[in-house]
């Protein structure tokens, strides 16, 4: 399946994918102006970029063959979807134990404390695209997308072997 | 402490409407302009710290900023502007010369934009390029005197030639002014092309290598990073005598620019300030430039053309013959609009002739002592567009070298502050964090994107002046017309007025 | 092939899916006492509480049965093992044949021989029906004894006290969850649960349940004081249900014994999750892992290997993710160390309610304690579960912004780039 990988070496540690992300995940997809203005809550980022001086990165969910958090989730709202591969979390079910948190791997899960707290994490922008009903999603997630310096890239993971 | 006289060049608006407080604006200030207050919640910026490089700008997810001039009305006059006084309370605080970066921006006249260009009507009838072939190539170095031919072949083999598939290459930066990503974007686009870049005085970074047959290495005064290898991995070889921006004196890369990469590729210490010494100190006349440029002929087995690079100067005509009959094969010449990485004020601002001048006096010299065939001529110092090239190549240059505009390509805002070593682009920067701001991919797309427009228009211009091949163009001064000109310029740049 | 499933909760449903992931045909016959879809055994507190409405308790969605093909009899409790005849007997006196049997019928409370526990009002809580009856009990002001602070007991409390209960906890142990964390942080934990009004009864606990006319009036505790209360809650732990097992040639310890492919020492006999003794990486030896994680991941590898496939369970350790009233801590492995040959490092901030611990044990991370800021905690776990070295960047591990950008570059970039 098609991840998101980033390249450290371009990364600038802007964190427009963060902002980009967060207004995809809001109540507003398509307007950074009201998601972060307008909206109560605040819009939550669903990528994290570590950031320090001289290195920057963005990690998301690897969403993961064997993936660690759907067989922890205590209620079932974590699934991976066996068609399209993308790990995703059931908000309605999900209760916040944050046993997700416990066993990923890459530290991919936040915890949205707003409200009905729940796990927040990359879906891949799988559900932007459904709501907003937008080509512009292009089935690209947003923060490729809006990465000024090309340091993520979506694409298949090169096994080894290959090249 | 006493009070400062300094104040803001700039003033740095945010539309808080439309700021969302992410940030970016903050953690893309280098000279960190913008602030995060964490107490308020709430994103602050200081004026005078502002270089107006519209990077926050250009950043900025919800075009909140803009930049403008910092509305303090000095008392004015027309000999006392606002900037010669503050140039005075910034020396009579600090005691030192005034550093600056790229070309200078006093208004001096800028003749290409005083020559107009020719176009065919009814008796020599344009050509359309889209249909009809159009050649762009261009052999720069020295030509025989004559071709002798036997048996349809060349008795004797040419002198080494620079082959360019359009008359424009990247001028000299070296790897310490600029990082290694612009170097790297400009030798993928040189390849791309079909030209060549320059390493300019910095050495050649092992990454480079791979680019070796679209690479020029210069020689300077410091001789940094200068070995057989490096001189033979390049198509050709630079002498740098001299630089439009700041003819007559050395360079000096301070210590903090130099890092682990920097100090490798020029074989000095980390940290250590990197002189070039004005003069090399190995020549002092005509006679002592001959013996280096036959050295590095000899060390290369000549088979590289070698270039001298000089500043635009005084005489520089009767110095550019010098140049030729001392043995090089191509002579680059700098105009004082030259863009630079570090030079003083004032030298930048008053050092130095025009290109065009300078061009059109070579060019002329060269051609009444008969020796024209034995040099090819490049010319650099603020090419801005395609009909500086067009105008330069009519002037009689062969090529042309752009350096401010390749940078501007890439990002670069002219906001002049190159030697602070702080560059928001990771253009004239060596901090491993701005410097990852340029993706040398994406450096070298818009680089190559930029001549390949020029390149278009070029082709476009020249079709106009029913010119099938820019050889015919070079020198070819019946295609320009002055405008606006006193009869002495007319009369430099060999060139009639507009409606003669 | 016949599979047999014995329980529906995570072991089960995971040996569903581990079968169906290799064989999409085999018939799967499910039992399980309780007589509901599978649902998730940690939200009964949260249903008690309000929190989680009675549709979203299930685990899996409304038509899992039918999309797996199960045939699932619920409230249906099988009595006893005959494994020389391959098949289970049911109470109804019903025999089911099996190809393959897996064992997943998870825990039991420990019921303490407390005088007075035959009391009513008083119960265990580990069923939904347990939280339901408890529910239906329930008024403001109820007074709850509960016995034992583990995480069943804390967890029951915290959802009383959101039902306005006044609820004191008797602990026999100098601290509260006192086996996933140490002194420190526990204190701080109890703190907090104070201040919500719980009452804490350490090194103590109840000596004897009082009563009335068979139903409970109060307790009398280990040192003599009584209290006052109208329902008992026994919650001292769970130990594996190993009812079915004891009159059969399974050999079993604490819990069921299995080999890395969760197969017991009777052929085509499996067993999974809370009921099995599983390999613990960070112990290295077999023990009983009572968490949801391991019984999933015990029974979906049981259940590939009964379809004929192969898999390995790896190993896991103990971890947990809890909170009570907004203050959550992650924990895993050995938080508190009681043989020489550890190390531990400690970043505390009271003012944060902020505990962080990590144990390492000849350079590789064994065990953590992270109370309040439990963001992004996974890593940590991940590095003890790939045994990776860290001395090279110990330093960074208690950090709050812990990430990838203090592992070494060559670690980071095998973790994170394109190559798999
Ligand atoms: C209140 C509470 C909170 C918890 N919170 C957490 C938590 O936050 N995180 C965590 O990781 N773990 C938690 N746990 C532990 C977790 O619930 C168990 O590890 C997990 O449920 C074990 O799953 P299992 O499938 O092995 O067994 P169980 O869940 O115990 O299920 C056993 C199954 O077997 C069936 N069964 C038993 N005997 C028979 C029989 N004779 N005939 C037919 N069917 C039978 C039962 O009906 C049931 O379906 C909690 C447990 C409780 C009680
Ligand atoms: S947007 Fe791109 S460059 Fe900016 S932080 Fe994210 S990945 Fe890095
Ligand atoms: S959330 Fe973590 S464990 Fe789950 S799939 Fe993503 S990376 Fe893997
Ligand atoms: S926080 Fe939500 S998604 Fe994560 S394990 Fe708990 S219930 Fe599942
Ligand atoms: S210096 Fe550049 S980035 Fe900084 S505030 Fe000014 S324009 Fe913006």
């Amino acid at each position: 399946m098609k991840r998101v990988y980033a390249r450290e070496e371009v990364c600038m540690g802007c964190k427009l994918c963060e902002v980009y992300c967060a207004t995809a995940h809001s109540e507003y997809p398509l307007d950074l102006v009201k998601a972060f203005l307008k909206q109560k809550m605040k819009p939550l980022p669903r990528i994290l970029v570590e950031y320090n001086l001289s290195i920057s990165f963005a990690l998301q969910c690897r969403h993961c063959d064997e993936a660690p958090c759907t067989k922890a989730c205590i209620t079932g709202a974590m699934q991976k979807d066996s068609v399209t591969g993308i790990v995703s979390n059931d908000e309605r079910r999900c209760v916040g134990c944050w046993t997700c948190i416990l066993v990923c791997p890459f530290g991919a899960i936040g915890r949205d404390n707003q409200g009905h707290k729940v796990a927040s994490k990359c879906d891949l922008c799988s559900n932007v695209a459904d709501q907003t009903d937008t080509e512009s999603f292009s089935n690209v997630p947003v923060c490729v997308q809006n990465c000024p310096n090309r340091a993520l890239q979506f694409m298949d993971s090169v096994v080894e072997g290959e090249e | 402490m006493t009070l400062s006289m300094n104040t803001p060049d700039f003033l740095i608006e945010r539309n808080r409407e439309r700021c969302i407080n992410c940030q970016v604006c903050v953690r893309q200030c280098a000279n960190e302009a913008h602030g995060w207050d964490a107490e308020e919640e709430k994103i602050f910026s200081q004026d005078a710290l502002c270089v107006n490089c519209h990077r926050c700008v250009t950043m900025c997810p919800t075009h909140s900023l803009s930049i403008r001039k910092f509305p303090l009305e000095f008392r004015e006059n027309a000999n006392w502007t606002a900037s010669t006084m503050k140039a005075i309370y910034k020396q009579a605080e600090t005691g030192g010369i005034l550093l600056t970066g790229m070309g200078t921006d006093r208004p001096y006249p800028v003749y290409w934009d005083q020559l107009l260009l020719n176009a065919s009507q009814v008796t020599n009838p344009s050509i359309d390029p889209l249909r009809e072939p159009m050649e762009l190539k261009t052999f720069l170095g020295r030509k025989p005197e004559q071709l002798r031919v036997i048996n349809g072949k060349l008795a004797e083999a040419l002198p080494p030639q620079l082959e360019l598939d359009l008359p424009i290459m990247f001028s000299a930066m070296s790897f310490g002014s600029i990082s290694l990503n612009v170097a790297k974007s400009l030798a993928q686009a040189a390849e791309t092309l079909g030209t060549f870049y320059n390493t300019g005085e910095g050495g050649l970074h092992e990454d480079l290598y791979k680019y070796g047959k679209n690479t020029i290495v210069q020689v300077a005064s410091g001789r940094f990073g200068v070995h057989s290898e490096y001189l033979n991995a390049g198509a050709a070889i630079e002498i740098k005598i001299g630089q439009g921006a700041k003819p007559g004196i050395g360079g000096h890369l301070p210590g903090e620019k130099v890092g682990v990469e920097v100090s490798r590729t020029r074989m000095i210490p980390e940290q250590s300030d990197a002189i070039s010494p004005a003069p090399h100190h190995d020549i002092y006349s005509i006679e002592d430039l001959t013996q280096l440029i036959f050295s590095l002929k000899e060390a290369t087995n000549y088979e590289k053309p070698v270039i001298v690079k000089i500043a635009a100067v005084h005489n520089v005509s009767a110095i550019a013959s010098g140049i030729a009959r001392a043995g090089a094969d191509i002579i680059a010449i700098d105009g004082f609009r030259g863009g630079t990485g570090a030079a003083p004020l004032r030298t930048r601002d008053s050092v130095g002739i025009p290109i065009e001048l300078a061009l059109a006096a070579v060019d002329s010299r060269l051609r009444e002592e008969g020796i024209r065939n034995q040099v090819s001529l490049v010319v650099g110092g603020s090419i801005r567009n395609s009909t500086d090239i067009i105008k330069a190549i009519a002037l009689g240059a062969d090529a042309v070298y752009v350096a401010s505009s390749a940078l501007l390509a890439l990002g670069c805002h002219m906001c002049q502050k190159c030697y602070t070593g702080k560059c928001n682009w990771g253009i004239a920067t060596q901090r491993p964090e701005l410097v990852k701001r340029l993706n040398p991919e994406i450096g070298a797309e818009r680089a190559t994107n930029l001549l390949k427009a020029w390149e278009h228009e070029v082709k476009e211009i020249l079709g106009g002046m029913g010119i099938n091949a820019i050889e015919s163009l070079c020198g070819n001064r019946l295609m320009l017309r002055g405008i606006g000109l006193s009869d002495r310029e007319l009369n430099i740049l060999g060139v009639l007025a507009a409606g003669e | 092939m016949d599979y047999v499933i014995i329980g529906n909760s995570a072991a089960g449903i995971g040996a569903v899916e581990g079968i169906r992931s290799v064989d999409r045909v085999g018939k799967i016959a499910l039992f399980s006492r309780e007589p509901y879809p599978a649902y998730s055994r940690p939200l009964i507190s949260y249903y008690l509480s309000g929190k989680v409405a009675p549709e979203t308790m299930y685990y899996r969605d409304p038509d899992f049965y039918l999309r797996l093909q199960v045939e699932a009899s619920l409230g249906r409790e099988v009595q006893a093992l005959k494994l020389e005849d391959k098949t289970i007997e049911l109470s109804t006196g019903d025999k089911v044949p099996f190809d393959r049997l897996l064992i997943a019928t998870g825990g039991k409370p420990i019921t303490p021989p407390i005088p007075g526990r035959e009391y009513s009002g008083v119960s265990t809580f580990l069923t939904w029906d347990d939280a339901k009856d408890l529910g239906e009990e329930l008024f403001p002001g109820i007074k709850v004894v509960v016995i034992g602070a583990g995480l069943i007991g804390l967890k029951a409390t915290e959802a009383l006290v959101k039902r306005e209960a006044t609820v004191t906890v008797a602990e026999l142990s100098n601290r509260i969850l006192s086996a996933i964390l140490d002194e420190d942080s526990a204190r701080i934990v109890q703190t907090h649960l104070e201040e919500q009004g719980v009452k804490f009864q350490l090194n103590n606990t109840v000596a004897e349940i009082l009563g009335e006319e068979g139903k409970v009036t109060g307790v009398r505790l280990q040192n003599g004081e009584e209290l006052e209360c109208d329902r008992v809650i026994l919650a001292i732990g769970v130990r594996p249900n190993l009812d079915l097992v004891r009159d059969t040639e399974l050999k079993f310890n604490q819990g069921i014994l299995v080999n890395s492919h969760m197969a017991t020492s009777v052929d085509d006999v499996f067993a999974a999750g809370d009921v099995s003794e599983g390999y613990d990486k960070i112990y290295q030896e077999n023990r009983v892992l009572p968490i949801l994680p391991n019984a999933y991941k015990q029974g979906f590898t049981a259940g590939v290997n009964m379809a004929g496939g192969s898999s390995e369970f790896q190993g896991g350790f103990a971890m947990n993710a809890i909170g009570f009233f907004d203050l959550p801590m992650l924990t895993a492995g050995i938080i508190k160390p009681t043989t020489p040959g550890f190390q531990e490092y400690i970043r505390l901030d009271p003012g944060k309610q902020s505990y962080k611990k990590i144990v390492l044990r000849a350079g590789k991370l064994v065990g953590y304690i992270a109370l309040n800021t439990v963001d992004r905690a996974g890593i940590l776990t991940g590095l003890m579960d790939q045994e990776v070295d860290v001395t090279p960047f110990q330093e960074h591990l208690l950090k709050e912004d812990f990430g990838y950008i203090h592992f070494p570059k060559e670690l980071r970039s095998q973790r994170l780039s394109l190559r798999k």
